[in-house]
């Protein structure tokens, strides 16, 4: 943290870590900070090599339609984002011309577009697999990586609008995807450790929206279906911030888009999601700005 | 009450049994009420009964069978109403 200043925020702007775009939540990356993530994006191939996962790199956006049969907006309605987009001839485009001179609102000719930003890195992957038609005996490992949004502008920088996640994603039987998580939880906790970072495990819930939300979460929880890996970067109530989560959708994302086992029974499906920027945000905290002067344990496990 | 919780059940639970092969005791998550199904069911308790479940029984066990929802409208409902 900066000594001087105070705020972590601040400093990551002062050593022009992350670059301020004039959005809560929405930064430039500095070539060292990028390379941060992308030595711990390696890291985690590394670890996860073994299981011979599909990598799939989606865009991110995500087909619309797919959007809102995934269930999101049921949870979610306050953190989604979709893209809209003028639609009009040359009229419409100079009364839009003359709104924006005008400096009053002009998106009353905006519609909404096929296309709507991507929520988690793994809401896209379920209708592919699904299309594909009955899983195979050993079901599927998925490698995914995407820029995702979520709607929710704050100083902390470890609430990003605009951020990446690195997730598997294991679909198949209950009893794989649940080794998989499992697999997961100690695996992740591994490497927390090798990179010499203090951390706490949980059982969370999302932030599902409003009182239906609040039955969700509990229900959530009370099934233990989402652990979060937190470690300490710099929330404003001071609490550490989830870095790492390893979810059990059980059979949410089966039912909803017909996924089917080798036998013909609903898919069960588990991920385990790397927050990128989190992570690399508590990499900076824990060992401070300058990364040649990271402890050797961590500078080889990222650059060894 | 009995009636209509199972009546409401039967409309919002999504389950894939009939509501009339439970009993009253029986597990309704075991019997194949998602975490969706039952928070349409506790909006629609909400609206036939016009009570409003307070932040402690928004969980499972509120909603985990026919006896355990009626134990919670009855903690809510006035006692005059629910004569």
């Amino acid at each position: 943290m900066c000594m001087v200043c105070g705020n972590f925020l601040d400093s990551l702007f002062t050593k022009g870590l992350l670059i301020d775009m004039g959005v809560e939540g929405l930064y430039g990356r500095s070539g060292i900070f990028e390379d941060v993530v992308e030595r711990l994006t390696a890291l985690i191939t590394r670890i996860g090599k073994d299981g011979d996962a599909e990598v799939i790199r989606f865009p991110p956006g995500m087909n619309r339609k797919d959007f809102e049969r995934s269930g999101y907006l049921k949870g979610f309605p306050q953190l989604a984002g979709t893209i809209h987009s003028f639609e009009g001839g040359d009229k419409e485009h100079a009364t839009l011309l003359e709104k924006l001179h005008a400096n009053v609102d002009w998106t009353d000719s905006q519609e909404i577009t096929d296309v709507a930003l991507m929520p988690a890195a793994c809401y896209p992957l379920y209708p592919v697999v699904a299309r594909r038609g009955a899983l195979p005996k050993t079901g599927g490992l998925y490698d995914i990586y995407s820029y995702c949004f979520r709607h929710e502008p704050s100083r902390d920088p470890g609430r990003m609008q605009m951020f990446r996640q690195r997730e598997y994603v294991r679909i198949g039987t209950p009893e794989q995807v649940v080794a998989f998580r499992e697999l997961w939880l100690q695996r992740a906790q591994e490497m927390i450790a090798l990179l010499e970072m203090p951390f706490a495990l949980e059982v969370a819930n999302d932030p599902f929206f409003g009182r239906a939300g609040r039955m969700m979460a509990a229900s959530q929880r009370d099934q233990e279906l989402k652990f979060e890996l937190l470690i300490r970067i710099d929330s404003p109530e001071n609490k550490p911030t989830a870095c790492i989560s390893f979810n059990y959708h059980q059979d949410h994302f089966g039912a909803n888009w017909g996924i089917k086992n080798e036998e013909g029974a609903t898919a069960h499906t588990a991920c385990v999601g790397f927050g990128m920027e989190r992570c690399t945000l508590a990499l900076f905290k824990t060992h401070g700005l300058d990364v040649d002067l990271w402890p050797h344990g961590v500078r080889d496990a990222l650059w060894g | 009450m009995i009636e209509a919780i199972r009546a409401l059940i039967s409309e919002h639970g999504r389950l894939p049994v009939p509501v009339d092969s439970l009993d009253d005791s029986q597990d309704l998550y075991a019997s194949g009420l998602t975490s969706f199904a039952a928070v349409q069911l506790m909006l629609a308790l909400e609206d036939h009964f016009e009570v409003e479940f307070p932040e402690t029984m928004l969980n499972r066990r509120s909603f985990a069978s026919i006896t355990a929802i009626k134990t919670c409208i009855e903690e809510l409902v006035p006692k005059s109403a629910a004569a």
